[in-house]
């Protein structure tokens, strides 16, 4: 980590302390920022190996490997630890880094606050994997922890999982907050909310989104932990509760959540096409009306995770309509930026490369999202592979693409020196071929009938899933390049000018590389 | 098969494309053997093909454009970033193709909730790893087990055909007549799922859900358990048998009559020996899973029962835990799920395998007095 | 940072805090009244196959002739309960509006004293609506003796604005064992 400081020729009358403590007692949000996202590197690794053993034991028919309840544990943690320490942490890395630099801030609001919410994190997220070595082992349930599996029937462990949960919320909340309060105070004078960056915009709706949904998070493992520990009947049929309101609840948040990890992917991807195509983005205004519009849609869709529970008609249409409905803003979204390339002046260096197979496969999410979306034929489609296809692909070449994107893109501001572009593309290839070869064959065994969360399956679907293992550990081993790639780039390389790439534009562009310690000591003027 | 896959894993990078043809290479739906699963069916190729037709138009304009416009064939960028009319244009246009999807969508879903009458109710309820099938009319039921050898599951022994999608006792219905399905689970959420049949429907512990089918041709359906419900989740598969109506006449009788056969063995005088042996079959079917074939369990969730103070202590002991279960543990109580033979069986097969040698026994008189 | 923000900076920071954080504890809260809130909402609408309490009959209350409805009864012991309970009667034909009464059976077979709870649940859920009982043994917890046995009654009346397309409504009752929870309060 501190590779990274090292290479700061930093003037600036005040800059960062040396040694450990300046990590400890930092406030500056490069720092923060870069500490979000060395952590989410480290779970995105820790994560993916989890993704390894579920593949390495799906890799044949037959039971190798672990025992089914391991295995169990290894779908749950893999799934909790991808979603709050490998994609959110990325997101608001990467809020820290850029937001002030693009509002014209010189920090974050507020700074104090910043060092807290990260340091959280690595806390929660020990006191998460510790569970994996206690009697009964690590959670089990799935990221969903549907009761009563996750109540009556979970392992003790599940007392670490909420207050682990907890955690993550009370972090996720805080940067919320100095997002919303760094955008709202500190924009530079003259830029008006309608002159800013759309990964701002973005990020702005997607705070809003954390803090509205994250305490109903917090408050249905409050409830979980009541039902085990104080004989409360929340989700228990024997005490008039009900376990089908956990699910409702619990997808009041998850739907909003699985926005928050993907409209921050949007921002990203509207910031970089415009850049490499040398025109403006098309359609900028309806761009923000778009992310607006649905960020409200995913409070009122929740249920369609639960076509099979049981609705009653008028609840299946309802639902069904209103998740039809968010297809409208997304397609809005991708026709703005293919408009945005179309006649431009097109060059494809390695974030161009990301953005592109973003669109295009978060594209293929969304149609088969569209498909999961008929509830009459999400009989056949739900808790199946082809689900597990679905979020795969808005998730992995959706907002993991977009965070690969913004990492090329901006990792010259950051270290000053252009990364290895070969390097770069030989990265994009692999992972773009690995991921293709792992998730596109999940849609057709889902289809021919693979539940998922299975240790083993029938003889049908060998194939496929011998398939989908090899491109996940060709995708894997590939984020090892990756990570080659960014230490090289942080200990030298070619020197990268203020601008960095010929066709970017906005604030950021308009300071030295490497960005100095504290960005905007004097506001800039925006026209 | 094993090795014909192994060497696609060697020459995958070469995949010809004939090896879809192959069965095992299923890439779609089951059409199904229902009018719902096959309106089902149809419209999930129509949202199929729409997808791919606004695929193809969108990926067309992005893909001239990465071919055209590139800056290498010397491209020069436009100046246009705004259109209000092609926004709303392209705001309306999808709009109206999703009532297009949205109409035959809520014709099928009218149509999967009808509730007309029906000529055969079955109550399904899901246990952790195993489905009961109660066929309420004629009043009889019985546990669907995974038959699956274990040997084969832990490639012990090669696979057969249905590996992991067979069971001891598939659940009969006859065709062409309506059959509902009332679905609920003893513990956690489950979820019964039959791809021919287009039925999916989760099975809530305190709750019931319906749903219902008319099978058009007689076949055997195979099915598994679509929602995480713990440790053996992938290991309870469905499988429904459709026959003709005499066929299922003759079954019910069937069925009937080994329940009254049953009842009288109850009132047998069992030797050890019989018991052991019985006891062997009951314990592979109903307690492997959890306790294994060794008895050797799976410690700490599975005590093993090999050695155990249950199993060399007092017997009535033995007869409480496994009759009424315990609770706050896995364990379940097996007074409502096996009969009094079954029960007698397997204690005393229990205390008497596995280098356990207690030589004692108890009858199944013994275990009706003690219910 | 703090030094380079000026002093309105810092309080419109304050403000920002204190209203996002309003909505912060406001969202916990909307979490926990999403319990009564989808109580309500399952009562209304039927949701879930759930059923309400006790229904107070009016004395003008009309039979409708024209039409039988199938009442069925079902029985589940949940994990753990090792009672015998099943429906006296399986199923019944009742003309909507006239009030029927049935019995289940219980009995703890067990060596303890046990106290159960049954859960009442109606499939198609659409149906509970019209589903009244104005007396259940579910209204209350019930006791048994080591080895005693005992016929619960169930006073029910099926609402004559059942909708047409229903013929058969199933009352599914599923017992669960609460002996643990009812000594845990009381002591």
């Amino acid at each position: 980590m501190s590779a990274v400081v090292g290479e700061h020729h930093d003037d600036h009358h005040h800059g960062p302390a040396k040694g450990l403590t300046r990590w400890i007692y930092t406030t500056n949000h490069k720092d923060i920022g870069s500490m979000y996202l060395w952590f989410s590197f480290i779970m995105f690794l820790i994560g993916g190996t989890m993704a390894l053993v579920i593949r390495a034991e799906l890799f044949e028919p037959g039971m190798q490997i672990v025992d089914p309840g391991f295995f169990n544990q290894m779908t749950t943690m893999h799934g909790l630890i991808m979603v709050f320490g490998a994609v959110m942490p990325a997101f608001v890395g990467l809020a820290n880094w850029l937001i002030p630099m693009m509002v014209g801030a010189p920090d974050m609001a507020l700074p104090r606050m910043n060092n807290w919410s990260f340091w959280i994190l690595p806390f929660a997220f020990a006191l998460l994997l510790s569970s994996l070595f206690m009697e009964g082992g690590a959670p089990n349930f799935g990221w969903t922890f549907y009761a009563p599996l996750s109540t009556t029937y979970a392992p003790p462990s599940v007392t670490y999982f909420i207050f682990g949960v907890h955690m993550m919320g009370v972090s996720s909340i805080m940067g919320a907050i100095n997002v919303i309060a760094t955008i709202l105070n500190l924009r530079a004078p003259g830029m008006t909310l309608m002159k800013m960056p759309l990964f701002v915009w973005t990020w702005l709706i997607t705070a809003f989104l954390l803090i509205a949904v994250m305490p109903v998070l917090a408050g249905v493992v409050t409830m979980m932990l009541m039902d085990i520990h104080f004989d409360t009947s929340f989700f228990s049929a024997a005490g008039g509760g009900d376990p089908v309101l956990f699910q409702h609840v619990f997808w009041f948040f998850g739907h909003p959540e699985v926005y928050i990890m993907i409209l921050p992917a949007f921002g990203v991807a509207s910031q970089i096409i415009p850049t490499f195509s040398r025109k403006r983005l098309f359609g900028y205004p309806s761009m923000v009306y778009a992310t607006a519009s649905i960020a409200i849609l995913s409070f009122v869709v929740w249920a369609h995770h639960m076509f099979t529970v049981g609705l009653p008609l008028a609840g299946e249409l309802f639902f069904m309509y209103a998740t039809m409905l968010i297809a409208v803003p997304t397609g809005v979204k991708v026709f703005n930026w293919v408009s945005t390339m179309f006649r431009g002046s097109l060059t494809f260096e390695t974030p161009m490369l990301f953005a592109i197979a973003f669109v295009i496969l978060f594209t293929i999410g969304g149609f088969s999202g569209l498909m999961l979306a008929i509830a009459p034929v999400d009989f056949q489609y739900h808790d199946t592979y082809f689900v597990v296809a679905h979020f795969h692909y808005v998730l992995v070449p959706g907002a993991i693409f977009s965070i690969f994107a913004a990492a090329y893109y901006w990792l010259p501001k950051w270290t000053g020196h252009m990364y290895d572009e070969a390097l770069g593309k030989a990265h994009f290839w692999l992972s773009f071929i690995g991921l293709n070869l792992t998730f596109f064959p999940m849609h057709f065994v889902g289809l021919a009938g693979m539940p998922r969360r299975i240790p083993d399956y029938a003889m049908q679907f060998a194939d496929f899933n011998m398939v989908s293992s090899m491109g996940a550990f060709l995708f894997g081993t590939t984020q090892l390049l990756f990570l080659f790639i960014v230490l090289k780039c942080i200990r030298g390389g070619k020197k990268a000018t203020a601008q960095v790439w010929e066709g970017a534009d906005g604030l950021e562009w308009t300071l030295p590389s490497p960005a100095p310690y504290h960005s905007f000591s004097e506001p800039p003027q925006v026209k | 098969m094993l090795s014909r896959r192994r060497l696609i894993a060697l020459a995958l990078p070469c995949l010809a494309v004939t090896e879809f043809a192959h069965a095992d290479w299923q890439v779609n739906m089951t059409r199904g053997v229902t009018d719902v699963s096959e309106s089902v069916f149809n419209l999930h190729m129509t949202i199929f093909w729409i997808c791919v037709i606004i695929g193809i138009v969108v990926f067309g304009v992005m893909f001239w454009s990465i071919f055209a416009h590139r800056k290498s064939k010397g491209a020069k960028p436009a100046q246009f970033h705004e259109s209000t009319t092609v926004e709303i244009i392209w705001t309306i246009i999808p709009f109206v193709i999703l009532i297009g999807m949205a109409i035959p969508a809520t014709g099928t879903l009218i149509q999967m909730y009808d509730t007309s009458d029906s000529e055969l109710d079955i109550k399904i309820t899901g246990y952790q790893w195993k489905w009961k099938y109660d066929y309420l009319q004629e009043d009889f039921g019985f546990f669907s087990n995974l038959s699956t050898p274990q040997d084969q599951i832990y490639n012990r022994d090669d696979k057969g055909e249905n590996y992991l999608l067979e069971v001891d006792e598939p659940v009969v219905i006859p065709v062409n007549k309506k059959v509902r399905f009332l679905v609920t689970a003893n513990d956690v959420i489950h979820s019964w799922w039959v791809p021919d049949l287009a039925v999916k429907r989760d099975a809530i512990p305190g709750f019931i859900n319906e749903a219902w089918a008319i099978v058009k041709e007689p076949g055997i359906y195979r099915g598994q358990c679509a929602e995480l419900c713990g440790k053996d989740h992938g290991f309870m598969p469905i499988v429904v048998k459709a026959v003709s109506d005499e066929e299922y006449q003759e079954w019910v009788l069937a069925k009937q009559e080994l329940a009254r056969q049953e009842y009288e063995l109850k009132n047998k005088q069992w030797s050890l020996e019989e018991l052991v042996e019985r006891g062997e079959q009951v314990y592979n079917k109903s307690c492997a899973a959890c306790h294994q074939a060794s008895g050797e369990g799976l410690p700490p969730a599975f005590p093993a029962l090999k050695d155990s103070a249950v199993a060399l202590g007092p017997i009535e002991n033995h007869i409480d835990v496994v009759v009424n279960g315990v609770s706050g543990t896995a364990m379940q109580a097996f007074g409502p799920q096996l009969s009094e033979v079954d029960l007698a069986a397997v204690i005393t097969y229990e205390r008497n395998a596995w280098g356990n040698n207690k030589g004692d026994m108890v009858s199944p008189q013994e275990i009706a007095q003690s219910k | 940072m703090t030094d380079d923000n000026t002093h309105t900076g810092q309080k419109s920071n304050r403000k920002v805090v204190i209203w996002t954080l309003g909505v912060v504890v406001g969202m916990f809260g909307f979490g926990f009244a999403l319990v009564p809130l989808y109580e309500v909402f399952c009562e209304i609408t039927g949701l879930n196959g759930k059923t309400g309490g006790r229904y107070e009959v009016s004395s003008t209350i009309e039979v409708d002739d024209t039409r039988r409805i199938r009442v069925q009864f079902l029985t589940n012991n949940n994990e753990n309960m090792p009672w015998q309970f099943k429906p006296v009667v399986r199923e019944i034909k009742v003309h909507p509006g006239e009030q029927m009464k049935v019995e289940f059976y219980a009995k703890n077979t067990t060596g303890k004293i046990m106290v159960a709870q049954a859960v009442p649940s109606i499939s198609p859920a659409e149906g509970a609506e019209y589903f009244h009982k104005t007396e259940c043994f579910c209204f209350n917890q019930q006791t048994l003796q080591p080895g005693e046995d005992i016929n619960m009654p169930l006073i029910f009346l099926v609402d004559k604005n059942l909708p047409d397309r229903l013929h058969t409504l199933t009352l599914s009752y599923t017992l669960f064992d609460v002996t643990e929870k009812t000594t845990k309060t009381k002591s």
